[in-house]
């Protein structure tokens, strides 16, 4: 499904958080989003989401622009997990068909294939307060891909961990939408990141933001992770991301 | 251990003290009364002993007001509670009129009441609900709007109805807040209980202190208290186990 954002704007009260931003996304592809911080990167996503409207534009998820028909495309990741510690790790991953109406064994039993499949198998009843932060991120995107949603929002997804662990959960990201690909727009302030894990990477200017330049990723989710990010063509444009990032908050 | 060591070493020290100092005719020649007027430990156990029967009758007698009541208190304050929680033209409507309900003094209400309703249960039911649901309401409807924005945010996007969020986010997150507020109401429903009771009955622990009152019996006055406070402790205590067994995550 296709995304496609037209001369979009969004302020709170006067504080202009978003000017005037275009933004297509191919059925499929991923787009990465950097910005300096509180430049209205997860602003931009809660309006994809249908969690917010934009004060002008357009927003338009697979042709449909209202935010209850976005809101039905998108899945979101939130920054940090949001997993509810009142339920085990699979009854989480499981909580949009629990919502649609299916009963718990349903929902567990789609959920379980994705544990088997996405190495959390044996941690299905674990409590989230009994995982670890890499494991938990896990459980968080599972629960976006068990939505069965076609556009994937996610916001900052691996912030909160060590860069060991992000790098693991990069790679494991990475092989996740090989195998299951969506649409999704990764909003994050690492361009390693988001260049590792997109096809394209727009980086946004200080708020009110635009977008100041954009980036083909030259070895998008790679398998070999760390010869990815260390060839010649990916530094060359990870350094043009950083000049872009730095002239555009200036 | 410590738990039960620490509190038992304590009260057994006071109670020495007592002892000591009420056998001695101390506390008498300090306090300028005849001896039995101050009885000492050993002597209102005995007499906890020896009105065993007429204790019990009295003590069954308010457990069932108390525990009656209580349930009233619960079912009022999480209805009000859950309303308030739904609807800010209740939250706002009601709110004055929670707080009000507390500045009446239960002393110049429990006589009006005993005058309208009689001697019966009745007036017992509502003077201890009037004081137990107001701790109730406040601690859960705080519990229920301390839900987070981000979790609520999470729960749209994953399909969830106006419903599903109250009750698979909101009930959740109010819970450790309702016991809070069911605890501090069950340690004051005695009070209420010997409130209602000296307003007009013919039975209860509350009628026999004031009656005992009236004749000196200044012993078994102390052994009814005594089995006021096992009936609060041993709410307070059941609800604690409720809380536990209910409220898992924490």
């Amino acid at each position: 499904m296709n995304l496609s954002i037209a001369a979009v704007a969004h302020s709170y009260g006067d504080l202009r958080t978003i000017e005037r931003l275009d933004l297509a996304v191919e059925p499929q592809g991923v787009v990465g989003l950097v910005g300096p911080s509180g430049c209205g990167k997860s602003t931009l996503l809660e309006l994809i989401c249908g969690l917010l409207e934009p004060s002008a534009g357009t927003i338009a998820v697979g042709g449909a622009e209202s935010a209850n028909e976005r809101l039905a495309g998108c899945a979101y990741m939130p920054q940090r997990d949001q997993l509810l510690p009142w339920y085990s790790a699979i009854d989480n991953a499981g909580l949009a068909l629990r919502n649609r109406g299916q009963s718990r064994a349903q929902a567990r039993e789609s959920a379980a294939a994705l544990f088997e499949r996405f190495g959390l198998a044996g941690f299905e009843a674990s409590a989230p307060q009994d995982l670890s932060g890499g494991m938990r991120q896990r459980v968080a995107f599972l629960r976006t891909l068990v939505s069965g949603k076609p556009v994937l929002a996610l916001d900052e997804p691996f912030a909160a961990l060590d860069a060991i662990t992000r790098g693991e959960m990069q790679e494991w990201l990475a092989a996740a939408l090989r195998t299951d690909p969506r649409t999704v727009v990764l909003v994050t302030h690492d361009v390693e990141e988001a260049l590792y894990l997109a096809d394209r990477v727009a980086v946004l200017s200080a708020r009110p933001a635009r977008i100041v330049a954009e980036l083909r990723a030259p070895h998008p989710r790679a398998a070999d992770r760390d010869a990815a990010i260390t060839d010649p063509a990916f530094v060359a444009v990870r350094e043009e991301a950083l000049r872009a990032l730095h002239g555009g908050s200036r | 251990m410590k738990r039960w060591l620490y509190p038992a070493l304590l009260i057994g020290l006071l109670i020495g003290l007592w002892q000591l100092a009420s056998s001695t005719g101390f506390l008498a020649e300090v306090l300028d009364v005849e001896e039995f007027l101050v009885p000492s430990p050993a002597e209102i156990a005995s007499s906890l002993w020896e009105n065993r029967s007429l204790l019990a009758e009295n003590a069954w007698v308010t457990l069932r007001e108390i525990v009656f009541g209580f349930a009233c208190a619960v079912a009022i304050g999480l209805a009000f509670a859950v309303a308030m929680h739904l609807s800010e033209t209740v939250r706002l409507a009601a709110y004055p009129l929670v707080v009000a309900s507390q500045t009446i003094p239960i002393l110049v209400l429990a006589p009006i009441l005993a005058i309208w309703f009689g001697y019966g249960v009745v007036p017992k039911l509502a003077i201890i609900a009037l004081v137990c649901f107001f701790p109730i309401t406040i601690a859960t409807l705080d519990g229920l709007r301390s839900v987070d924005p981000a979790a609520v945010k999470l729960m749209r996007t994953l399909d969830a109805s106006r419903w599903q969020i109250f009750q698979r986010v909101e009930v959740p997150t109010a819970l450790p807040s309702f016991f809070s507020g069911a605890k501090i109401a069950a340690a004051i429903a005695p009070i209420g209980a010997v409130f209602a009771e000296w307003a007009g009955s013919s039975e209860g622990l509350g009628r026999l202190i004031l009656l005992d009152n009236g004749q000196y019996q200044v012993a078994r006055m102390f052994a009814s208290v005594l089995v006021l406070s096992a009936i609060a402790i041993v709410l307070y205590s059941l609800l604690a186990l409720a809380e536990r067994r209910v409220v898992t995550w924490r």
